[in-house]
């Protein structure tokens, strides 16, 4: 569904991504895996096209996207940090969020999250004045708002408190029973265990491995996933 | 991208620079007006006022709630919209804004006051001079990630506008007294939006005797058909080439 060839980005003389290739299925559910500035959140960006890339290209149902723009449709995206206009309540935000983006005729609205937020108590907050958490749920309400088919989600339990962070990861497996596909980054492996299908391993912006979890726990003997990650990191 | 445009419209009314301004350009013009019995000497004082204080509220705010809502085109970027739409639906809505602040500030004065062609001259050229300067003001702040990099920039080149290039355009006229240089004084105006709005106002006011030979070249270009229409032009394409570059430079920005 998607595939990133040979993509390579840099800012000034820094490579964020090097050469990096990937294809992402329909289904799946994608860890994407690496230390801090290894280039996971710009790989991201770059499938959102948020970020363009220096060379290679990304090609979204087999449609370049570099000039295209109405794919993002089908994507529901969970910034890492969430920025919205700070003077706008939740309710205005969301109201917004559905003028531009709803059409009619498109399959209906998932407030689900809205509710297991508990957000409609909320509604007439300021942005500016939510705590990060609130704002988090406010980002993991408005990817899933749209039912898209793909879901990207940007560390998205950091900073939730444990009974939110309990939802969402109910919310993302029901989606991923829909056969919807999910790219998750996360520091956090001991809550990826049950969610992933796939794992995305990047260092310095390289593309180390793409594996299948259960491939990956053969390969290291290891059954828990932060282990697999660490004896893979270990010998590197 | 009329959605998106609304959004901007409601946004800036909501804060409260717009309205002032607003206010300020109405007590301008209302003081101005009673200050003098004359009219046409009202109208040259506010003038002045339009050339300079116009284009200076217009980069500096423009430049600022780019920045400011940066936040917003985020958003926006990661959502099924094409950037060009969106990056224009700012420009609009700004522009829409200080336009209709300036409708309400000058125009509805002037209106009233001095309902002539000089005073509907002088609104063009304002409505002209916001468009033009938010243009301006667009393309400096998508080139410049640093806020107050932009904000200065934004400033010098207003100051460019107002003051530096009428001090090189005398420059040269002194360096270059011995040659004729009236057909180059057109162009030359042409670089700069204010200098050409004041010529276009001065020129309907029947003071054009008073800036000589150049003043007669003046009155027989400006006063045709063509020379009124290749103004327009020239106005028009200091909106449109601002815009233009800024939306190719925004369609590859990273964000």
């Amino acid at each position: 569904m998607i595939i990133a060839n040979n993509v390579t980005k840099k800012f000034g003389k820094l490579t964020v991504l090097n050469n990096v290739s990937a294809t992402c299925n329909r289904g799946q559910c994608i860890a994407l895996i690496g230390p801090n500035g290894s280039g996971k959140t710009t790989l991201v960006k770059s499938i959102l096209g948020m970020v363009i890339p220096d060379s290679g290209f990304i090609t979204f149902n087999d449609k370049n996207i570099l000039h295209d723009w109405f794919y993002r449709e089908q994507i529901g995206y969970m910034p890492q940090i969430g920025r919205y206009p700070e003077n706008m309540t939740i309710g205005q935000l969301l109201n917004m969020m559905k003028d531009i983006r709803f059409k009619s005729g498109q399959a209906s609205l998932d407030e689900d999250l809205i509710k297991e937020f508990k957000l409609p108590d909320l509604l007439q907050k300021r942005m500016r004045t939510l705590s990060g958490g609130t704002t988090q749920k406010v980002s993991a309400a408005l990817a899933f708002l749209f039912n898209p088919d793909v879901l990207i989600l940007d560390e998205p339990t950091a900073g939730l408190d444990p009974l939110a962070s309990e939802i969402l990861k109910e919310k993302i497996i029901a989606e991923k029973q829909k056969g919807k596909l999910i790219l998750i980054t996360s520091h956090i492996l001991s809550e990826l265990d049950d969610l992933i299908t796939h794992v995305i391993y990047m260092q310095d912006g390289n593309l180390l491995f793409h594996k299948d979890i259960e491939k990956l726990r053969e390969d290291t003997g290891e059954k828990k996933l932060s282990r697999a990650i660490a004896s893979v990191m270990q010998k590197c | 991208m009329k959605k998106i445009i609304k959004y901007v419209i409601v946004d800036i009314m909501r804060n409260k620079i717009v309205i002032a301004y607003t206010l300020l350009l109405l007590a301008i013009s209302f003081s101005l007006f009673n200050l003098e019995d004359n009219t046409d000497k009202g109208l040259l004082g506010l003038m002045n006022i339009v050339l300079i204080i116009v284009p200076l509220i217009c980069i500096i705010f423009s430049t600022i709630y780019v920045y400011n809502s940066a936040e917003f085109i985020e958003l926006l970027v990661s959502q099924p919209l094409q950037r060009k739409h969106i990056w224009i639906s700012l420009f609009a809505g700004i522009a829409i804004a200080l336009t209709l602040a300036f409708v309400v500030g000058v125009g509805i004065m002037v209106l009233l006051y001095s309902f002539t062609a000089t005073g509907l001259i002088l609104i063009g050229v304002g409505l002209i001079l916001s468009v033009i300067f938010v243009a301006i003001a667009l393309l400096a702040a998508v080139y410049t990630r640093d806020k107050a990099k932009g904000i200065g920039i934004a400033v010098l080149l207003w100051l460019y506008f107002s003051i530096i290039f009428d001090g090189l355009v005398l420059f040269i006229l002194f360096q270059f007294a011995d040659y004729p240089l009236d057909k180059a004084m057109l162009v030359l105006s042409g670089l700069n939006p204010i200098d050409t709005g004041r010529i276009l106002v001065l020129l309907k006011m029947d003071v054009s005797a008073l800036m000589g030979y150049t003043g007669a070249v003046f009155q027989n270009f400006f006063g045709t058909a063509i020379g009124m229409g290749i103004t327009l032009l020239v106005m028009f394409l200091w909106m449109i080439v601002p815009v233009s570059l800024s939306v190719r430079k925004f369609r590859r920005k990273d964000l």
